[in-house]
C-alpha cells in the first residue's frame, strides 16, 4: 500500500491517472498530446504507477495500452469504509459532486 | 480486435486451481454473484448461464475460450439486449510469486454497460479476494 499512496502523492501522476479515467486505454503517444512533460518524464511516472498496480498494461498487437486498474483504490476504500457506511457516502459525494458542477472547477485540490 | 474496455487486475494469496475453480463453482459463484450463479460446463463452445435466485437465466453468453487454470473467456449477453454485438470477458491467471495475477478484460462494451459493469466488477472481485484469502487463512488456523 506504500507503493500505491507515494504514486498518487504526485499531481503529475494523478493527472495521468485523470487522463486514463477520461479515456481508457491509450498508448504513450496519446497520454503525452495532453500533457505539459516530456516523453521520458511521462515514462517514468507511468513505471511508478505500473509498480503500485494502479495502472495495468494490455498490449494489442503492437500496441502498448495503458489502463486504469481500480483494485488498489477499491483496497483502500475497503479497508477504512465500512459496507454500512456506503449508501450514505455515495449520496453525499453525489450531493458534492452536483453542488459543485456549476462552480466549474476543474480539478478537485 | 476491439480495444479492451475495462481492465482489472488483482494480486491474491491463493493458487492457480483455487481460483479457477472459484470463478467457475456453481457454489462459488453463487456466493460470488449475489444474486444468481453461474452454470456452464466451461468447455469452449458451451453455454453459459446466469441464473437469479428465481431460478430464471438472465444473461447468457457462451465459452470462447478454456485452458484451466490459466485462461477463460465467455460472452455476456441480457435477453434485452440480443441486437447488440454480445460484450466479452476474459481472466487470465498467472503465478506470481506467493500470489496469483488476476487479470479481467471486459470488452465490446458501451459506455452505459461499461459504467455499470466497472463498479460491478470491481465489486465482486474485492470480494472473491476476500473471500479466497479469508479461507486460506481460516485453513491455516484450523
Amino acid at each position: 500500500m506504500d507503493a500505491v499512496f507515494k504514486a498518487l502523492a504526485d499531481p503529475s501522476r494523478r493527472k495521468l491517472l485523470d487522463q486514463l479515467y477520461i479515456h481508457n486505454g491509450q498508448t504513450l503517444g496519446e497520454l503525452c498530446e495532453h500533457l505539459d512533460m516530456t516523453r521520458q518524464a511521462v515514462t517514468k511516472h507511468l513505471a511508478l504507477l505500473e509498480t503500485a498496480h494502479l495502472i495495468a498494461i494490455i498490449w494489442q498487437g503492437r500496441e502498448k495500452l495503458h489502463y486504469l486498474n481500480p483494485a488498489p483504490i477499491q483496497e483502500i476504500y475497503d479497508r477504512w469504509l465500512s459496507k454500512y457506511e456506503r449508501h450514505q457516502l455515495d449520496a453525499l459525494s453525489e450531493l458534492k459532486r452536483k453542488l459543485e458542477e456549476t462552480n466549474k472547477e476543474p480539478e478537485h485540490g | 480486435m476491439d480495444k479492451p474496455t475495462f481492465v482489472y487486475v488483482t494480486y491474491i494469496a491463493t493458487t492457480l486451481d483455487k481460483l479457477w475453480e472459484a470463478l467457475t463453482s456453481e457454489a462459488f459463484t453463487q456466493q460470488y454473484w449475489g444474486d444468481g450463479q453461474l452454470q456452464s460446463d466451461w468447455e469452449v463452445g458451451s453455454s453459459v448461464q446466469h441464473i437469479n435466485p428465481d431460478g430464471e437465466s438472465d444473461w447468457q453468453g457462451e465459452v470462447l475460450q478454456s485452458e484451466p487454470p490459466q485462461r477463460l473467456a465467455y460472452t455476456f449477453q441480457l435477453p434485452n439486449e440480443t441486437e447488440l454485438q454480445p460484450s466479452r470477458v476474459r481472466f487470465e491467471l498467472e503465478q506470481s510469486g506467493t500470489t496469483v495475477k488476476l487479470t479481467l478484460i471486459h470488452d465490446r462494451l458501451d459506455t452505459q454497460s461499461c459504467l455499470n459493469v466497472s463498479r460491478r466488477w470491481t465489486v465482486s472481485l474485492s470480494y472473491l479476494k476476500r473471500l479466497l484469502e479469508i479461507e486460506d487463512g481460516l485453513a491455516w488456523v484450523a
